[in-house]
């Protein structure tokens, strides 16, 4: 899983739906039997995506997750681009491509701050199936 | 061939053999190619979007969204067996194992356009006895209209086994906040006719929407007005009878005295 959509997705028990907690879900435990990997993974460079995607990302969120992932160096701000092609804008762009989608959360596990739901990943798919009791 | 719905849940039905199965059959790659070029052909998107996919499987749709226009789109299916197959394939849009009739699990606003194709019929079955299908369609359009942005657009393919089923999910969308409607394929054929269910989220002009070639139902848009007058007063009220009969109440029966007036005794 990207950063990108690690950035987007939140809690599915619809009793955690109301809920600020529910979003970001925390890196923060991980269990030993599924200890965290993450692997960096070459994908096309597309500038207009990241200033497209850009000014949803909640930033907050963003330094949670990563900070959690163990990378400390992000900006406290979030950037702003305004055009996708000029000189000045390029190593920067470059730098958000390589953290969001470039690397990849291939095996680990997900909290939910609200309700304490677990979300395991693996090979690099989280598996978002509840138990029947956790369905409305 | 027989409606995979009917015969096991849709974790169950694609299993490894059928997963691999499905995705090396040539007739089947070259169908679901052409709905999701017909769907993003309605969906008229710009470039480099981001795009959710429901029922990815392996992926098939989602390796067209990637060379048409450069999107990013995230997949997610309920057979493990699928995403396997999607895996081995090495498909660059991210996978997820999640149940659409427990909702999508993603925040407001995360995506500019949702795509799936021939999955969300799969709602209107009840795979266990918990699940209750109005309220899994409910749960999945209402999740989807939150995860959608102000202005997103939606396209499904489906295939409804009656019209009853094509009416509950148009229902469940609009309760749900969408406007929108269908679009039929090959309306003649039995057998290449094609659903598409199409949706906008909030404000968009109709004009954002490729309706090129089809044909609008003009009595689908309105509604047939009833001419009060042409009625007897009997078809009134044996009509109102049959409403209330099929609303379950309990409704004298029809005979020749229905709806006569009485003598004047006095």
């Amino acid at each position: 899983m990207k950063l990108l959509t690690a950035n987007f997705v939140q809690c599915t028990v619809k009793a955690c739906g109301s809920s600020p907690d529910c979003f970001p879900l925390h890196f923060d435990q991980q269990i030993p039997d599924l200890p965290l990997e993450l692997v960096h993974e070459d994908v096309d460079f597309s500038p207009e995506f990241i200033c497209n995607i850009l000014p949803r990302i909640e930033w907050a969120a963003l330094l949670t997750t990563a900070g959690e992932l163990g990378n400390t160096q992000l900006p406290d701000a979030k950037p702003e681009i305004e055009n996708p092609h000029a000189q000045e804008n390029e190593q920067l762009l470059r730098d958000l491509h390589t953290l969001l989608l470039e690397t990849q959360i291939i095996q680990g596990s997900m909290r939910c701050a609200n309700c304490g739901h677990i979300y395991f990943i693996r090979d690099s798919i989280p598996n978002f199936l509840l138990p029947g009791h956790l369905v409305q | 061939m027989s409606r995979p719905e009917i015969s096991a849940p849709p974790e169950v039905f694609y299993s490894d053999v059928e997963s691999k199965k499905y995705t090396s059959s040539s007739r089947i790659q070259h169908i679901q190619a052409s709905m999701t070029l017909r769907a993003l052909d309605v969906l008229a998107l710009p470039p480099h979007q981001h795009i959710l996919d429901i029922g990815c499987g392996s992926g098939l749709s989602g390796e067209i969204l990637s060379q048409e226009g450069g999107h990013v789109w995230v997949g997610m299916d309920i057979s493990p067996a699928m995403l396997a197959v999607a895996l081995d394939r090495d498909v660059e849009g991210d996978l997820l194992l999640a149940d659409m009739g427990n909702g999508v699990p993603f925040r407001a606003g995360t995506f500019d356009a949702v795509i799936s194709i021939s999955a969300i019929q799969w709602l209107c079955n009840a795979d266990s006895s918990n699940a209750d299908p109005k309220k899994r369609l409910a749960r999945f359009f209402d999740s989807l209209y939150a995860a959608v942005r102000r202005g997103g657009k939606v396209a499904c393919q489906f295939y409804p086994r009656d019209d009853r089923q094509t009416e509950s999910i148009l229902r469940a969308a609009k309760t749900a906040g969408f406007s929108g409607g269908l679009v039929v394929d090959d309306e003649e054929s039995k057998k290449n006719k094609k659903y598409y269910l199409i949706l906008t989220a909030g404000n968009v002009n109709s004009n954002d929407i490729n309706l090129h070639g089809v044909k609008i139902d003009k009595s689908a848009m309105t509604r047939p007005k009833r001419n009060r007058k042409e009625e007897s007063r009997k078809e009134y009220i044996i009509r109102k009878k049959e409403l209330m009969r099929k609303r379950g109440k309990l409704v004298a029966l029809d005979s020749q005295f229905t709806g006569r007036k009485r003598k004047p005794r006095f």
